[in-house]
């Protein structure tokens, strides 16, 4: 593990800051525009906004799926935009993942998939020979007690349903024991009533650890419910930042009306 | 009529370069016939050729001298094709992954390519041709040239089979952290476990019929008995020879579906 250095600027509470954060796919064609954001050190921050407005870039600029064109990123006393090689793998360790298509290694068993959220600690001959410390697998058939996966341990994901799938994944993103969980619209391949199931499972699993979350969601009834803080989008901009109480007509009709539907 | 519904393209537009390029096939076909003097009379009398041939191939031939002689050329033509296969089979796997370009930089897989298009380039005969004049006759050489052939191809469909994995898998395992080779392992292996055995297996098919192919020019194996046998007019010995060789054929036949299940 690295040395944890103090935060800088940011306050202690801050699980992360952002400061004018650029994205641009195309020279000239910014998807987001001089973000800056702070997010709460503890509970869910729902980021609310139409498809296409920037959402899914935003959490992956975070973790560097996608490489930001500006800007900082400041979690833990580390800038996040300008990690490279080990650094970046280093907190990317630290930082879970959670996505809208579950994006389980679809050939493993579920036991594997859980595993596979302590990549980043095993070496690669141990990972080949599937040898994890006794201590992460103990925790693994954990997680699926909880996850009510216990079963299903030894099958190949691709048996399992949607439900069953983000359990899965949610279980994947804990294994890492992460100071930090995306969540990129984890609901929206799923049902009304799933989408609940596991938006209670994510909120109650990352409240216990005290891990704080940035949830992507376009389901504003649902960010309501289960964010304790909300960033509204629109057009690669943040036109709210604050408590869910706070949100009101006039501000979800800037977020999801207008022309942005077509961005 | 409705004026609204005559306004409208058709559902179904023609496909015009499509159909020129097949009446230009057909065309040449013709045309390539005329020319090389293909004729029934022709067919009919190589009929008569052939049946008089099967004719002379029977009984086939079960001296015991020969039996030996013939199982030793079955036995070096297995070799070759398993060591060719094992050693082509390792070779391509780290190969492959290097030409795939979804996953390295182009500066890497534009030479991979080169190197498998190259070893695709001649059949292996001719790569056999050239190793005997290298390490001389045997079946060194036909190990050689059969490696070379299966990299050629294993390597390139195991990169085109990794080009075309999920990328939203690859991106889970990337954003836990885990260090390249750990990414292959769990982010690539998996996806393409299941073609790439497919592809070790029809390989190694292939590789027993070639291997029966490189003996005809000293490269080793079966190939050089039969040949020896079609000189010397010996077809009933001819005929021992290509029954041990689709017995062969049937066992590996067998061997590959065996493979196949065990790794669905």
């Amino acid at each position: 593990m690295p040395a944890e250095s103090q935060p800088r600027a940011d306050t202690p509470t801050a699980a992360l800051e952002i400061r004018g954060l650029k994205k641009e796919y195309r020279r000239g064609e910014p998807v987001l525009h001089d973000i800056s954001i702070r997010i709460p050190g503890r509970g869910i921050t729902a980021v609310i906004g139409p498809s296409g407005t920037g959402k899914s870039t935003l959490i992956r600029c975070i973790n560097r799926l996608v490489e930001p064109t500006a800007g900082q990123i400041l979690f833990k006393g580390l800038d996040l935009a300008t990690l490279r090689g080990k650094a970046l793998r280093e907190a990317r360790r630290r930082i879970g993942m959670v996505f809208q298509e579950y994006n389980l290694v679809e050939r493993l068993t579920v036991m594997e998939n859980l595993l596979s959220g302590r990549l980043g600690y095993v070496s690669p001959f141990n990972a080949w020979m599937r040898r994890y410390p006794a201590d992460d697998i103990g925790t693994a058939w954990e997680l699926l007690d909880t996850v009510g996966l216990t079963a299903f341990a030894n099958q190949r994901a691709d048996a399992l349903s949607g439900g069953q799938r983000q359990r899965v994944g949610i279980a994947r993103a804990i294994m890492q024991r992460p100071e930090l969980l995306l969540a990129d619209e984890p609901t929206s391949s799923l049902d009304p009533k799933t989408s609940v199931e596991i938006m209670e499972l994510l909120a109650g699993l990352t409240q216990g650890r005290g891990i704080p979350v940035i949830l992507n969601i376009h389901n504003v009834p649902l960010a309501r419910r289960f964010a304790g803080h909300v960033i509204g989008m629109a057009g690669g901009r943040v036109v709210y930042d604050g408590a869910p109480e706070g949100l009101d007509d006039t501000h979800l009709k800037e977020i999801y009306g207008g022309e942005d539907w077509l961005e | 009529m409705n004026a609204a519904v005559t306004a409208r393209p058709p559902a179904f537009v023609p496909n015009w370069p499509a159909r020129i390029a097949w009446i230009a096939l057909a065309l040449y076909a013709g045309y390539a016939t005329s020319i090389l003097d293909v004729s029934w009379a022709r067919f009919v009398t190589g009929v008569d050729n052939g049946i008089r041939f099967v004719g002379r191939m029977l009984p086939p031939e079960t001296e015991a001298s020969k039996m030996t002689l013939m199982l030793r050329g079955i036995y070096e033509t297995l070799e070759i094709a398993v060591l060719s296969s094992a050693l082509g089979i390792m070779l391509s796997l780290p190969i492959g992954l290097l030409a795939a370009r979804n996953l390295m930089p182009p500066w890497l897989t534009w030479p991979t390519r080169l190197l498998i298009a190259l070893c695709r380039s001649f059949h292996q005969v001719i790569i056999a041709i050239l190793f005997v004049k290298a390490v001389g006759f045997g079946a060194l050489a036909g190990i050689l040239a059969l490696t070379v052939a299966s990299i050629g191809f294993i390597a390139k469909l195991f990169a085109e089979a990794i080009e075309e994995i999920s990328a939203k898998q690859l991106e889970a395992i990337r954003a836990t952290g885990a260090p390249f080779m750990n990414v292959i392992l769990y982010g690539v292996l998996p996806q393409v476990l299941t073609r790439f055995v497919g592809f070790a297996t029809y390989q190694f098919d292939s590789n027993i019929r070639n291997s029966t192919m490189v003996g005809i020019v000293g490269a080793g194996g079966i190939g050089g008995t039969m040949f020896a046998a079609f000189q010397k007019f010996d077809y009933d010995y001819l005929l021992t020879i290509l029954l041990a060789i689709i017995a062969l054929i049937m066992v590996s036949e067998s061997l590959q579906n065996w493979v196949k299940k065990v790794y669905q």
